[in-house]
């Protein structure tokens, strides 16, 4: 059987923290098969390659580029479209290439008052006895956080804060196979988080949220459906595909996994699940219920904060 | 200022799309920056498209629906009620002026109320910036 | 002319990084200079988010080191909420926190640093990575780095959530107790990692600091950096990674000041470098004159080399056999030169895995009160700081009655490298450029100089 050809993959991060890319050397073992099927051609991380190794490549030389990170310098812009133009394919890796994630909560801020913060207003930094020099240029930054799809074309999505191995793994083998997914696709389950969660069968079909309890004063049952125990639980608006991570570690979800397919809005989801769990009829009691959910906006668009619809949101300060 | 506010306006079918067209009949015109969108229930306007209004360069989202226990389908405008509520503290967060939002129960023969909410709400958001969510 | 070359990016660090070498008119290497293009805001965009969400929003500061971050901000909060986790919550933290340094500091010496140190010189760049580590260790050690990494990181994930992202951390204590049987699996595999670090020890001492070019590196004057030391320490002064006091000491050895974690304000200040996102840290009582200053700037390093020279050793005994060995070794005290940092990682890898075996062999672990439940914030101010694998680490909240974060100030440990290894780069560059070579081997020379921090740029700037 001839041997077929090795697939050339590059692996690259953004405004990334480098989980994803830990998760890829969680593959473990994986990882040895993985370099008999497959040329890693860029991979700053583990590899000693160059950007001009890869400004040298020809166009469209990289089979599979897993790009991680948000995009959040004018680098980062220049890197992805680099990348884009060299690569047959590029996969959104993580949460924050896929939906902005948590760096993207930026957001709320302009870039300016984001460097302000760091550099001219930290409680630390050297105070007037010592000349403090300038701090660095805001104009580095995009104005806003961007998710890699709002930057270049992306085929494929790999979900998750960071992506489980095992999933990237599954995403490695069919692209070896060559079995590729529809454009677009979102690696993961197709159905919401509850559908696999551990406690599903504790969860009453109606769950009526009288109070919203909060992780760090409420004394909760780990066995029993977060939801129902007024805690906040993303679980219901989130895709599935995590093996409930943190749900085996006693904490509600958090949402990294995204929305199900063709939602456009994961804060606007999670705005209708809540609003039909409070089954009060008075608006004085809903009202009560509502006030007690902590940063609406900070939880429900945690992860997604750039991929929401509106996109353009006043700057706060 | 924003003399001329881009409005649009979810009218439940049972109440508020009712009193719009009696308005209509007794000759109460209704502004014409006003963008009417037909709906079963109020309980049927998803959050999304409410965002998706805002995105669309709405600067200001209205849903008129039944008045309290009066809904067609029993409960579509408690949900409504929460949802903005909801919704309301998040755009809040995002530093979008939440009283460009507002969920209001009319009854299909008061029309008179139809336009007294829908003038008032046309002032308030006239006394905004445009709202320009970029595409 | 004057000549610039560029190495884009610095690579096997975490983070972004690249370094521009200047040479003078008549090709004279001049300087080096590390900037870092990374920045995302945390202290900024972390304001208003609910407190609890804090410890798992700031630990995406960095995915290689979140344990860290996962537990210096759960301590903000149990500083805030003024409540402390009961025995068996306290022991959970210490086991997720040592199991993480551990294999963190098993991840640069293979993967990271590795390469560097197994690998002769002049290999080509393009094999100097992990996998011909593996070739050249063969695959049977080779696989088994793989494997005890993996199985101590699901250990990681069994008790905190994630392999990564620990999600366990409340403040009071814990969400998740260890069962009995899981506590006895987890101390088998503890050993395990423990048999493992013996080893890695071993052929340390076999291949590593029996290579000349290794003995020449820890040597040369160029790679020396003179500054003050700062590490946490026990009451004993020796080294602890979760919990103790903060000691400083100077370039000679003596110590400067010690200070409790939410007094930091008075002893550290921040500096910025326009060309960087990265800032500088120094002793505030000295006073910032300059990165070529070094001690006189009051530039101190923390991390394994600085814990190594302000402890009095280590409360394990394999640990301490080993601290005493490098202290032997190196006759000055304390020890400035950089690669040094290799060794003294080495001997927190044994100390990690021997607290792994010490906490995971007590049945105290698996007891099921896991936490003190606090009432409401009642300190509008909290710090939280532990040993990060990179340094000090300090997480400075601000919290209203209502449980929403205002003010966040973060002091992250590669940072307070940030000064000597921005010189150190220069210093080493003057003695590695002078005959004006710049072939693609020396200027990995240069790089190996900032590997030896193992440097996290994602953290530094934050
Ligand atoms: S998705 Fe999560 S793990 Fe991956 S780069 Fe972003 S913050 Fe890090
Ligand atoms: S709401 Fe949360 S805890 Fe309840 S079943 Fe769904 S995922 Fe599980
Ligand atoms: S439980 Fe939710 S937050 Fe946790 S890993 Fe799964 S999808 Fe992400
Ligand atoms: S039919 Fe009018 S609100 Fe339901």
């Amino acid at each position: 059987m001839k041997k077929s050809p090795k697939i050339k993959i590059a692996m690259y991060w953004l405004a990334g923290c480098g989980g994803c890319e830990e998760s890829i050397l969680d593959l473990g073992e994986y990882l040895l098969d993985l370099i008999d099927k497959a040329d890693i051609l860029f991979w700053p991380i583990a590899a000693d390659i160059k950007y001009d190794a890869l400004k040298d490549m020809p166009d469209n030389h990289i089979d599979f580029s897993f790009i991680n990170g948000t995009v959040r310098t004018l680098d980062h812009v220049k890197m992805a479209r680099l990348l884009r133009r060299k690569s047959k394919t590029v996969t959104a890796h993580g949460s924050c290439a896929h939906l902005g994630g948590v760096p993207g909560l930026s957001g709320f801020y302009s870039s300016e008052s984001l460097v302000k913060k760091a550099y001219e207003e930290a409680p630390s930094l050297a105070d007037n006895k010592t000349t403090r020099d300038p701090a660095p240029d805001p104009q580095q930054l995009t104005e806003r956080p961007y998710a890699l799809s709002q930057i270049i074309d992306t085929d494929y999505y790999l979900p998750g804060c960071p992506t489980p191995p095992e999933l990237i793994k599954s995403a490695l083998l069919s692209f070896i196979a060559g079995e590729l997914p529809q454009k677009g696709t979102v690696f993961g389950e197709k159905k919401a988080l509850c559908s696999t969660c551990p406690l599903t069968d504790t969860r009453p079909d109606k769950i009526d949220l009288k109070k919203i309890r909060r992780v760090q004063t409420a004394d909760y049952s780990p066995d029993r459906c977060f939801l129902d125990q007024g805690l906040i639980c993303m679980g219901p608006v989130t895709r599935g595909g995590c093996f409930s991570q943190c749900i085996k570690a006693n904490m509600p979800c958090r949402g990294c996994f995204g929305p199900l397919d063709n939602v456009s809005d994961y804060g606007a989801k999670a705005v209708s699940m809540l609003s039909s769990l409070i089954d009060e009829n008075d608006i004085k009691k809903i009202t009560s219920v509502i006030d007690q959910i902590p940063d609406p906006a900070g939880l429900f668009y945690r992860y997604s904060l750039t991929s929401s619809i509106i996109k353009k949101q006043g700057y706060r300060d | 200022m924003n003399p001329n506010p881009e409005i649009v306006a979810f009218f439940c079918q049972w109440c508020a799309y009712a009193a719009a067209d009696n308005a209509g009949r007794a000759r109460l015109n209704i502004p014409s920056n006003i963008k009417t969108v037909r709906v079963m229930c109020s309980g049927r306007v998803d959050p999304e498209f409410i965002l998706e209004a805002f995105k669309k360069g709405a600067d200001g989202v209205l849903i008129a629906g039944c008045i309290e226990g009066s809904c067609h389908y029993k409960t579509g405008n408690l949900q409504t009620a929460k949802r903005v509520m909801i919704l309301s503290t998040v755009l809040k967060s995002l530093n979008i002026e939440p009283v460009r939002l507002r969920f209001e129960g009319v009854k299909a023969d008061d029309p008179e109320g139809l336009l007294r909410i829908i003038n008032d709400f046309n002032n308030t958001v006239s006394l905004l910036e445009p709202l320009s969510c970029e595409v | 002319m004057s000549r610039i070359i560029k190495i884009d990016p610095i690579t096997r660090l975490e983070g972004h990084g690249n370094i521009k070498i200047e040479y003078d008119d008549n090709g004279v290497f001049k300087a080096a200079y590390l900037n870092i293009p990374d920045f995302r805001g945390f202290e900024k965009f972390c304001e208003g988010r609910a407190v609890e969400e804090l410890p798992t929003l700031t630990q995406k500061i960095c995915g290689v080191c979140p344990t860290a971050h996962h537990i210096a901000g759960v301590k903000a909060l149990d500083d805030m909420f003024n409540v402390s986790p009961p025995p068996a919550a306290r022991s959970i933290r210490e086991l997720i926190h040592n199991i993480f340094i551990y294999e963190d500091h098993l991840l640069h010496f293979y993967y990271l640093g590795g390469p560097d140190l197994f690998l002769d010189p002049d290999t080509p760049a393009a094999d100097r990575n992990i996998f011909k580590v593996i070739e050249k260790l063969g695959k049977e050690t080779g696989g088994r780095i793989l494997k005890i990494r993996k199985k101590v990181r699901d250990m990681h994930s069994d008790i905190s959530g994630s392999a990564l992202y620990p999600v366990c951390g409340l403040p009071g204590g814990v969400s998740k107790p260890v069962s009995e049987k899981d506590r006895l699996r987890f101390c088998g595999i503890s050993k395990e990692a423990l048999d493992f670090a013996l080893e890695t020890l071993d052929l340390f001492h076999e291949r590593i600091l029996k290579n000349p070019v290794f003995i020449s590196l820890l040597d040369q004057e160029c790679m020396k950096s003179k500054t003050y030391y700062m590490g946490m320490v026990d009451e004993s002064d020796r080294v602890n990674f979760y919990d103790g006091i903060i000691k400083v000491i100077d370039s000679k050895g003596k110590e400067f000041c010690r200070f409790s974690p939410n007094e930091y304000l008075e002893h550290i200040s921040e500096q910025n470098d326009p060309g960087s996102f990265m800032k500088y840290t120094f002793l505030k009582k000295v006073g910032w004159k300059g990165i070529e200053y070094e001690e006189f700037s009051g530039i101190y390093r923390v991390g394994p080399l600085a814990r190594f020279n302000v402890s009095s050793g280590f409360s394990t005994p394999l640990a301490h056999k080993e601290y005493l060995r490098m202290k032997d070794y190196f006759k000055g005290y304390p020890v400035h030169a950089t690669f040094a940092y290799h060794w003294a990682r080495l001997i927190e890898i044994l100390y990690a895995a021997e607290n792994m075996v010490r906490l995971t062999s007590s049945p105290c672990l698996s007891d099921k009160n896991i936490r003190n439940i606090p009432g409401r914030i009642n300190r509008e101010r909290g710090a939280g700081v532990c040993e990060a694998p990179r340094g000090i680490l300090i997480h400075d909240y601000e919290g209203d009655r209502n449980g929403i974060a205002g003010k966040i100030n973060l002091i992250v440990a590669t940072q307070n490298n940030g000064a000597s290894i921005q010189y150190s780069l220069t210093k080493a560059g003057r003695e590695l450029f002078k005959n004006g070579l710049s072939d693609e081997n020396t200027l990995n020379k240069l790089e190996m100089v900032f590997r030896a921090y193992d440097p996290c740029m994602a953290c530094s700037t934050h």
